[in-house]
């Protein structure tokens, strides 16, 4: 088959395609729409394709030609530019300080222009880091807004709360429960006291990254190692909840902060104070402050 | 008068430019496949335009919280992102609409690896030497502001997986030394998630200041390529550092090239429909509370996740004062040096070489084996480290222990790309040496040619 013929059959083909995409596209009903759309626009862009490269090897001239590449330099046109911009300046006499307050006129414009930029969000206002909702005494609840029972919690298992009434998309709102046999528990002396009766919560943002700590690694038969962690399936931080949530491996250069827990007359899981260290991922400042409400 | 001449000459009464336009026609186009690497680049980011504007008809740029209703089931009910709900409803209910959608992811997928098998094709055949720095940093500064942009644009959907990767860029931010903090709290409008003013923010950069950006630099590029004019491989005798060989624009190029473009925009349509990606509406939408294992980003921040993940557990502390805080490290010191390596390597070769010369022709990755042996170093180490980034899947496929293989990768990176660079040398020399045994060879059968050809004609006279 000559090229010709070719190159016309595939514009045709293009032409039935486009057609196709148009008819595929107009009738409602018609299964897997997305695909036959795909099909027909790709086909369509296919042909026309294939049409033209059959053109531009076979159908056009394609000879090589020679040409010189530009000169690695055009030293009299450079000379000439040189001279007339510098000899723009000779009616100055205090060219230094004219340059200088050309510069700082320029500088001053330019800082002006970029100011409103400032009001995008507070620079400065670091303590919205330490911002947390806790407070002594309110209560944990799930998802839907039910606070927890302490015996809903149970070993093994793994549970998200946030403090009641708080925006849960806040960093600070959410927390992990799990509840660890008290004998195993070896919280440091700073954070003695803050289980309640082997339930541990911590904040479920990772001090690595921010990603939710959303795995709970417990073996479930015999052998009952590696002990229970929590871990971040971002870059695998990972977590003891035993020892006060400090970092068994993965690249967090924080322990998960812990809230402090107490059970109430009814059974419900309430804060018993603030995190003891602030939340979220590590900045500048992030050590250097408690948590506040 | 034909229509041509009519056509040409209308443009010419009106813009005088018929001397331009003529010299257009004749740029030569020296011929090779991997020149056509940059090309398929272009074409990805014009399919990306064409298809982010249909995209913007459709999407809502908010994180105002809503509940669904739609008519995808397993989303019923759930609370979620003005911003998700529209893409999931620009997937599933507008028609055409998950087409152009996943044709513009597959673009953006295929865009950086065009851009990247260019920057590779450049880098090991000198291409960026004098006279052509100022394009090669051009192009280093496209290929990282398309790394944002494209980053920008799967975290708009605010799908699970993206606002996973919001927040590890954001905690990288806030890991810059001393300024880290501000600067996140200034752009989200205070502490992750921030104010809802961000998502505005970064729809108007990504649709709007980022592809202008890229535009920009991208017509930067190809002009100062056109004004110095395109580098060759020395294929004839006629080829120097003075004269170009090649296919002019018209006729021979245009067909060729248009024909690439189509061809780069049929495939892409063609994946856009045939093979899912990114499928939102399975991920459910993103909250800060939420995330999910086995999350894997796409390919071109694979290197990113594993520089983050290698890092041992630390922040460097003095005092009370957090000076580096851990994702620093693996998420922006590593792409920094990879930046800065990418725009000092050619001054760095001129200063090592003393080679200040202007160079039109190419060279072939093995005639400069120290510059291959240090591409490929460069090269494996961050491919090491993305690797590295997949030791989770490893470990679910093949059960191989996460930690064991991440203490692996924590030596294996920084050996590795040693090792590889000196076996890219040492095959360089060895292609080298087998040339010179195959001229050598040649040389000597031309010469005992001429030798029996000559003895005979030297009896006949005699």
């Amino acid at each position: 088959m000559r090229a010709e013929t070719a190159a016309i059959l595939l514009f045709l083909l293009t032409g039935l395609f486009s057609v196709a995409f148009i008819v595929v596209y107009a009738i409602d009903r018609i299964p897997h729409q997305t695909q036959f759309l795909g099909l027909a626009l790709g086909g369509a862009l296919v042909s026309l394709a294939a049409a033209l490269i059959i053109t531009g090897l076979k159908l056009v001239v394609t000879e090589e030609l020679v040409e010189e590449y530009p000169p690695p330099l055009h030293a009299g046109e450079v000379d000439l530019i040189a001279t007339t911009v510098e000899e723009g300046g000779t009616r100055l006499t205090r060219r230094r300080l004219f340059k200088l307050t050309l510069l700082a006129a320029g500088g001053g414009l330019a800082t002006a222009a970029l100011t409103p930029a400032v009001s995008f969000g507070p620079i400065l206002r670091v303590k919205d880091f330490f911002g947390t909702p806790w407070t002594r005494g309110r209560r944990l609840v799930d998802e839907n807004g039910t606070p927890y029972k302490a015996s809903d919690i149970e070993e093994k298992d793994f549970y998200t709360a946030f403090a009641e009434g708080a925006d849960k998309e806040e960093a600070g709102a959410s927390v992990v429960l799990v509840r660890l046999p008290t004998s195993s528990l070896k919280l440091p002396s700073e954070l003695q006291g803050y289980d309640a009766d082997g339930i541990v919560a911590y904040s479920k943002i990772c001090t690595h990254a921010g990603c939710a700590i959303s795995m709970y690694r417990v073996p479930t038969f015999a052998p009952d190692e590696p002990k229970p962690a929590l871990v971040c399936p971002c870059h695998y931080s990972t977590f003891d909840p035993a020892s006060g949530g400090t970092v068994q491996f993965g690249p967090a250069g924080r322990p998960l902060p812990m809230l402090p827990l107490q059970i109430d007359g009814k059974g419900h899981l309430r804060a018993k104070g603030n995190f003891n260290e602030a939340v979220g991922p590590s900045w500048w400042g992030v050590r250097n402050r408690k948590p506040t409400p | 008068m034909s229509i041509t001449r009519r056509v040409v000459t209308f443009v010419d009464e009106r813009t005088a430019s018929a001397p331009i336009l003529r010299k257009a026609l004749r740029y030569l186009f020296p011929d090779h496949w991997s020149f056509l690497l940059g090309e398929v680049a272009l074409y990805a980011f014009m399919v990306l335009v064409g298809t982010g504007i249909y995209l913007t008809f459709f999407f809502v740029d908010s994180t105002h919280d809503v509940v669904y209703h739609g008519t995808y089931a397993p989303l019923q009910g759930q609370h979620m992102t003005e911003a998700y709900k529209s893409v999931v409803d620009l997937s599933l209910n507008v028609k055409a609409g998950l087409l152009i959608r996943q044709t513009h992811h597959w673009a953006a997928n295929v865009f950086l690896v065009a851009i990247l098998l260019h920057l590779f094709r450049v880098f090991f055949t000198g291409a960026y030497r004098k006279p052509r720095g100022l394009i090669w940093a051009l192009g280093v500064t496209m290929l990282f502001t398309s790394l944002l942009e494209a980053y920008m644009g799967y975290s708009l959907v605010d799908d699970l997986l993206s606002g996973m990767g919001l927040v590890i860029g954001y905690s990288v931010g806030l890991s810059i030394p001393f300024v880290g903090a501000n600067l996140m709290e200034w752009l989200f409008h205070g502490p992750y998630p921030g104010q809802h003013v961000f998502w505005p923010r970064m729809y108007i950069a990504h649709v709007l200041l980022f592809p202008i950006l890229i535009g920009m630099l991208l017509t930067a590029h190809l002009l100062l390529v056109a004004l110095r004019h395109h580098t060759q491989f020395k294929r004839r005798r006629a080829q120097s550092n003075h004269v170009v060989m090649g296919v002019p624009t018209f006729p021979g190029q245009t067909p060729r090239s248009l024909g690439l473009l189509l061809a780069v925009a049929g495939v892409l349509f063609l994946l856009g429909g045939l093979v899912q990606i990114n499928p939102i509406w399975q991920w459910g939408p993103y909250h800060t509370y939420d995330a999910t294992n086995g999350a894997q980003p796409d390919w071109y921040l694979g290197w990113l996740i594993g520089g983050l993940r290698l890092v041992p557990g630390f922040d460097l502390v003095i005092g009370k004062f957090t000076l580096v805080p851990n994702p620093f490290w693996g998420g922006a010191l590593f792409p920094l040096v990879i930046l800065g390596f990418l725009y000092f390597w050619p001054w760095l070769e001129r200063k090592w070489t003393g080679d200040h010369a202007w160079h039109n022709v190419l060279e072939r990755p093995r005639d400069n084996p120290r510059r291959t042996a240090i591409g490929i170093g460069v090269i494996s180490w961050v491919v090491l480290v993305f690797v590295a980034g997949s030791s989770d899947r490893v470990n679910l496929v093949f059960g191989i222990p996460y930690t064991g293989q991440i203490w692996f990768y924590r030596v294996f990176v920084f050996v590795g790309p040693l090792l590889f660079g000196a076996i890219a040398y040492r095959v360089c020399k060895e292609l080298q040496a087998g040339e010179k045994v195959e001229e050598d060879r040649h040389t000597a059968e031309a010469e005992a040619r001429l030798a029996t050809w000559s003895k005979p004609s030297q009896s006949s006279e005699s």
